[in-house]
């Protein structure tokens, strides 16, 4: 087959492996205050990772497409770093807070400003609002084939054939091109990059085109934002942890043992 | 005559204890609203699943039959649906945030031209308005979010143990045939196989023994599986279970990962190792009865949340844990 071109969507997210003392909830404001550096949500890198495997073993194209609010292109050139070709930022107050279906539809027409592409990655959902469904509403957009929870991906011909996670265990299901795939975790870890190739990657001057509104949208009317009735924290999740001391490694493990015999 | 409706899911064959919780939750909405609620089967052969079914107080149970909906492809499925919804045009149609929910509801509301919610711990009706109040967790489990969406039908994706199961009732609700319209052409995604795997079950173990980022080598899996046949002689059935990362490294499959998008558990005990205690993880098993912490970081999430807690290298206390459990036993 000829080489291939495809999209991955990145979302940019506060890092939801922070601990969650950092993250409060303002009631007042509605909004959620992360005090957490940014990083490409989870799933959207096993999403990268996928397509650069896919790339090494048939050549092709990256491109990836990341819409949010005050997306930075120092977060999401590590994408670029990891192997993709390249980085188009989608960015406009006008998209701030918008609804499943209103980033669907965001990201189909900036799917069709591109043009030829022969397959669509996503993570299979967003590391924040964990919605899972941006995917899926994107290739009903784009009138093309999804299939969800990717464990591992490959082309074959003209024809994407994909290991989906299933409760019984996985399943192997194909379909032709162009196609959307959600990936999950199965597939495995983005690629670990260097800090000099990273710090490397940001000194060099690189054209990252950044669209909004008026590149992309003809409907604004179209775009609908969430409408918050409330938010607020969740439950505490505090318990009194007892510590257990000890001199030795074996002191504790000893005082560990006893309280299994009293649960036993 | 706009109905509530929800969508019946069975395991291994029998009606799945969640479609209970879905009735639960339904029952209470389409009351409030002065409503009937329905359910609908879909299948190839749907009566054993539909009769199964109508002793739950619902108004009317709809038997989506079709040769193309048999097993589960989620196109056929979507598409019966959609005509179905069309058929009755429904105001709120509520499905588990299931595998089946979470490939079926997005491509359906997209087609029905609505929003919806997905995992959905709570639902109410506005007073104001008459739409559903939405409550989901964001980011994680760190803020819960109530929220409302216009469009009909009213449509999200309810958490597993959200709603306590629905009983039986002594009356019996009406079947309705219904046959969608439905062609092979709208399946663009075909199936080559299913390969079944050993999948374990960690919501059926009392004990649980979760290995996270911290365990440094896979050869130390062996350590743990060592601890949990020390501990099973007197703790019942203990499985070992794991945090994402540990699943992104190929260590462990994908059925052991426990949190957000992986099990959501409560053993009597939760043991722990080498797990800092991201939100996604501590959501599948903060309602743990016990929860025990091993950490090299006295300053970590996991031990804010545990009961018992020592901080040192799982790599030196294991061991010694193992041989003293087993030398007392």
């Amino acid at each position: 087959m000829k080489e291939i071109n495809i999209i991955v969507c990145a979302k940019q997210i506060p890092d939801p492996e922070v601990p969650f003392s950092n993250v409060s909830v303002d009631v007042e404001k509605k909004e959620v205050i992360v005090d957490a550096p940014n990083v490409i949500s989870p799933y959207d890198e096993n999403a990268l990772e996928a397509a650069i495997r896919i790339k090494e073993e048939m050549g092709g194209k990256i491109t990836v497409l990341s819409l949010g609010r005050k997306v930075s292109d120092t977060v999401l050139r590590k994408t670029i770093a990891a192997g993709a070709d390249a980085l188009i930022l989608i960015e406009d107050p006008a998209f701030e807070r918008l609804d499943s279906n209103s980033v669907a539809y965001v990201l189909s027409c900036a799917i069709r400003k591109i043009g030829a592409y022969d397959l669509i990655l996503t993570g299979r959902q967003a590391g924040d609002w964990d919605s899972g469904q941006v995917g899926l509403l994107l290739a009903e957009l784009l009138e093309i084939p999804s299939i969800s929870l990717a464990r591992s991906i490959k082309i074959k011909e003209d024809r994407v054939l994909v290991e989906k996670t299933v409760p019984v265990g996985y399943e192997v299901v194909e379909s032709g091109l162009p196609a959307l795939v959600t990936v999950s975790n199965e597939v495995g870890e983005l690629r670990y990059v260097s800090r000099s190739k990273m710090m490397g990657l940001l000194k060099r001057p690189m054209t990252i085109p950044k669209w909004g509104t008026k590149d992309l949208v003809d409907n604004v009317e179209r775009l609908k934002k969430i409408q918050l009735v409330e938010l607020s924290p969740p439950p505490d999740m505090r318990r009194a942890c007892l510590f257990i001391e000890g001199s030795t490694p074996q002191e504790k493990a000893d005082k560990l043992a006893s309280f299994f015999k009293e649960l036993g | 005559m706009s109905e509530l409706l929800l969508l019946v899911e069975a395991k291994e064959g029998l009606l799945d204890k969640t479609t209970l919780e879905l009735i639960r939750a339904g029952s209470e909405l389409a009351k409030e609203l002065g409503i009937d609620a329905a359910a609908v089967v879909v299948g190839n052969e749907t009566s054993p699943l539909a009769e199964s079914v109508a002793s739950y107080g619902l108004k009317k149970i709809y038997k989506l039959e079709h040769p193309l909906l048999k097993g589960f492809q989620p196109e056929a499925w979507a598409g019966a649906l959609e005509w179905l919804a069309r058929q009755i045009t429904p105001r709120i149609f509520l499905i588990s945030h299931s595998f089946v929910g979470k490939e079926v509801a997005p491509r359906l509301a997209y087609r029905l031209n609505t929003e919806l919610t997905t995992d959905c711990l709570n639902l109410r009706i506005d007073p104001q308005d008459g739409l559903l109040i939405r409550t989901k967790p964001i980011y994680g489990g760190n803020a819960i979010a109530a929220l409302k969406c216009a469009g009909l039908p009213q449509m999200v994706t309810v958490r597993k143990n959200a709603f306590e199961p629905m009983e039986k009732v002594a009356t019996q609700s009406d079947l309705v045939d219904m046959v969608p319209a439905l062609d092979e052409s709208i399946i663009k995604v075909k199936s080559l196989k299913t390969v079944k795997e050993e999948v374990v079950e960690l919501d059926k173990a009392n004990m649980v023994i979760a290995a996270g980022r911290g365990i440094v080598a896979k050869e130390d899996f062996e350590m743990l599986a060592a601890l949990a046949r020390a501990l099973s002689k007197s703790q019942g059935n203990v499985m070992i279970g794991c945090s994402r990362p540990v699943v992104d490294k190929g260590w462990m499959s994908s059925d052991r990962q426990v949190g957000l998008t992986g099990s959501i558990i409560a053993p009597d005990v939760y043991i722990a190792v080498g797990i800092s205690g991201a939100i996604q993880h501590l959501v599948g098993m903060i309602r743990s009865k016990k929860i025990i912490a091993i950490n090299t970081d006295p300053g970590c999430n996991m031990f804010k949340v545990a009961d018992v807690g020592v901080v040192e290298d799982y790599k030196t206390l294991i061991p010694a844990l193992v041989k003293k459990l087993e030398e007392s036993a």
